[in-house]
């Protein structure tokens, strides 16, 4: 896993995003960026060259799922690694976000073992695809 | 009711009539006895018209579809708001408690190294001034090599304290979906108030109908323990299996 690897952090809580950020940077990863919807997320997924898109669902604006749906649809981003991290824990939602190509899903609230495992855990499969 | 009234109108007269009749012919119970009949008369009329108000009142908002709403708002929305705000406090004080823990167990960390630090640094002082005996840089050295031995796993303590302060906020992510959806609801509550305000200045104007917004509620947020959907899963595990089932 690369640890420089550039990161975009979708979160409309700015709390939420710092403690994200922290967390990410708690495990060696430094290089991050945040937007607060996926409207904001998608030009600078377009523009940036991200390596890895941390989201939550429910935003004001363009949600999560919306933002997925529109990252596969792209050609330039199709096989970003998405994770999402969500209070949304109905089964019709997990359901619904693997149908549109989630890599990860996380529900809040959780605890940096947690997001730790998933990430290792998503990169693992990618490196054992290539 | 048009012909109910012309009756009744008829009546009165005729009871008017026999009363002034009783009043010249000096018949005082009989007067009485005409009065009372056309005051009941006159209630009937009142309570007839009382009845047909709250008829249409009643049609009127069963037309809306605002009864329905209202008793929707009072039986099942305000309760669960009432729950959801009580998660709020729950929340906001468990999250409350985590970060005095964590501080009040990582301030002795910090002071033990602060003491043990300045012990050092007092006597590196007097070393480095000449001032120390062979025994007493001997003992120094011996010092030294102590904090040096405990610093590391103190700093990682330290850390994992501010680590669990950091996670701790994240309350303010839950507490805040859970308010804005309260929000909503007041919102909600306003306008079916503001609805039944209108429809009580204008019974009679089917024009002026209220416009029903659609109620959309594909996402939950979070979960409200005594509270959850049926279908929602219970933890991270639960989510795991899920997926893990979907080929993940």
């Amino acid at each position: 896993m690369n640890k420089d690897m550039k990161i975009l952090i979708v979160d409309d809580f700015s709390t939420m995003r710092r403690i994200i950020k922290n967390l990410l940077r708690d495990l060696g990863f430094n290089n991050t960026a945040e937007a607060d919807d996926g409207n904001t997320a998608l030009p600078m997924l377009q523009a940036g060259d991200f390596d890895f898109l941390v989201t939550d669902w429910n935003m004001p604006g363009m949600e999560g799922i919306d933002l997925l749906k529109a990252v596969r649809a792209d050609e330039k981003l199709a096989n970003l690694p998405v994770l999402l991290v969500t209070a949304e824990a109905k089964k019709e939602q997990i359901v619904e976000a693997a149908q549109a190509g989630v890599n990860g899903y996380v529900v809040k609230p959780f605890n940096a073992a947690t997001l730790k495992e998933k990430i290792e855990k998503i990169f693992e499969r990618i490196e054992a695809s290539q | 009711m048009a012909l109910n009234e012309s009756i009744l109108s008829e009546r009165c007269l005729e009871q008017a009539r026999e009363l002034v009749r009783s009043i010249e012919n000096g018949e005082e119970d009989r007067a009485i006895d005409h009065l009372r009949e056309i005051s009941r008369i006159n209630e009937t009329k009142m309570f007839q018209e009382l009845g047909r108000l709250t008829r249409e009142l009643h049609d009127t908002l069963v037309g809306f579809g605002i009864e329905t709403e209202i008793t929707d708002l009072a039986e099942h929305e305000i309760p669960d708001a009432r729950e959801r705000l009580s998660h709020v406090i729950n929340v906001t004080d468990q999250a409350a408690h985590k970060t005095l823990t964590a501080v009040e167990e990582a301030i002795p960390v910090c002071e033990e190294l602060e003491n043990s630090a300045s012990k050092i640094e007092h006597q590196w002082k007097r070393f480095i001034s000449r001032d120390l005996s062979a025994d007493e840089f001997r003992e120094l050295s011996r010092e030294i090599g102590g904090h040096l031995e405990i610093s590391a796993d103190r700093y990682t303590k330290i850390k994992d304290h501010l680590n669990a302060i950091l996670m701790a906020q994240d309350f303010q992510d839950i507490t805040g979906q859970i308010i804005r959806r309260v929000i909503g609801l007041v919102q909600d509550v306003e306008d079916k108030l503001v609805g039944l305000i209108k429809l009580s200045g204008s019974l009679d104007d089917d024009t002026n109908k209220v416009e029903r917004k659609p109620v959309e509620k594909v996402l939950e947020g979070p979960q409200v323990p005594g509270q959850e959907s049926a279908t929602a899963l219970k933890s991270q595990d639960e989510v795991d299996d899920l997926l893990s089932s979907l080929g993940f």
